[in-house]
């Protein structure tokens, strides 16, 4: 890796980290997302310093590059953060279909023991 | 004390059915309670059923056919009713067939009881709907190994014990069918078939339209798989 790249990929994830706990900060971010990302450019930022590390994956899985390495770890966490939130959305779909028909169920008993049965009497 | 029914049924946009259904309900079924959720129609579903005698449950939005029958299944176990009967309020399953239901979910000898519209009557759904049905028919006999030939009738009848199993999480919620039947096999429950009277679709229109087969069949191959893989705990035996 030439120094370049090393100062461009530091750099680059020490703004992500800094974002990141910009968001928490602000309670924009719920600490239970943050890790993961604080995670993932606390991770680039030593297979940046320590580059070894990456040659040593790049050579262990084929990779030409220590930088083409450093994007198949970006793409694999990606999709692991993606797939996150698809069971995160699976998780709140069903919790908020549990409320719905928890709020619809209570609305209608104490409708139909007062107003509702009232009105329909008075029909 | 009297056994408690309620009979659920699931309303989306059925002003023009509704009251017929209840009246009909009303006059097969005397003493049994009438609960119609109402899926977040837009028009005076909701109105016209309360208008006719039943209790509505009013969902805020639409939650689709499966979650509106769960919200039936959890009211009958909140208000603590024995039996329930399940209908379409599109008017496609007949109500004279729901005394054969009630008493037969009364004997106390199976759990759930599911109205068959091919056993003695015939019904004849356009050719695409037939092959679905048949070829579920012959997956869930062999998941079920019990003989069955409509498992995906929505003419159904239970007892506590699958109210309580279908106000869990487990149930598959989306077109609770096939894989209903399935999971509720593996949970130990009883399934027996009896023959129900069923008309075609009134306006023509089924929850089946448009791209939804296609999802339909996929869901519920997924669904039939996964069920088999999941671990259900067998329901004990009330004492």
């Amino acid at each position: 890796m030439t120094y370049r790249q090393k100062i461009f990929a530091i750099l680059i994830s020490a703004i992500l980290m800094v974002i990141i706990i910009e968001l928490v900060r602000r309670k924009k971010l719920r600490e239970e997302f943050s890790w993961l990302w604080l995670s993932a450019g606390f991770f680039i930022i030593c297979l940046s310093i320590w580059d070894f590390i990456l040659i040593k994956f790049a050579n262990l899985m084929g990779i030409m590059t220590p930088v083409g390495t450093i994007l198949f770890f970006l793409i694999a966490f990606v999709f692991f953060i993606v797939l996150h939130f698809s069971i995160k959305i699976s998780t709140l779909t069903d919790q908020v279909k549990n409320l719905t028909q928890e709020v619809a169920i209570i609305k209608s008993l104490s409708d139909n023991t007062g107003k509702g049965q009232a009105w329909r009497q008075g029909l | 004390m009297d056994k408690r029914v309620l009979i659920v049924m699931p309303a989306f946009n059925e002003e023009d059915n509704i009251r017929g259904v209840i009246h009909g309900i009303r006059s097969a079924l005397k003493g049994a309670d009438i609960l119609t959720v109402n899926d977040g129609s837009k028009d005076a579903t909701s109105l016209f059923a309360s208008m006719a005698g039943s209790a509505v449950i009013d969902l805020p939005y639409r939650l689709g056919y499966g979650n509106a029958l769960q919200t039936g299944y959890k009211y009958a176990l909140k208000k603590g009713y024995d039996y329930l009967i399940q209908l379409d309020a599109d008017g496609q399953h007949d109500p004279c067939s729901l005394p054969a239901l009630c008493d037969e979910i009364k004997k106390g000898a199976h759990d759930i009881i599911i109205g068959s519209r091919f056993i003695k009557y015939t019904y004849n759904p356009p050719l695409a709907r037939r092959i679905g049905m048949v070829l579920f028919a012959k997956i869930g006999s062999f998941m079920t190994r019990q003989g069955l030939t409509d498992p995906v009738s929505g003419f159904r009848a239970f007892n506590k014990k699958a109210i309580r199993l279908f106000c869990t999480d487990l149930f598959p919620s989306d077109f609770p069918d096939v894989d209903l039947i399935i999971m509720s096999k593996r949970a130990g429950l009883k399934i027996k078939e009896i023959p129900v009277l069923m008309h075609p679709a009134r306006n023509g229109k089924s929850m089946h339209s448009g791209l939804k087969p296609a999802y339909y069949i996929f869901k519920m191959i997924l669904s039939i798989a996964v069920t088999n893989l999941r671990r259900v705990e067998r329901e004990k035996e009330e004492a």
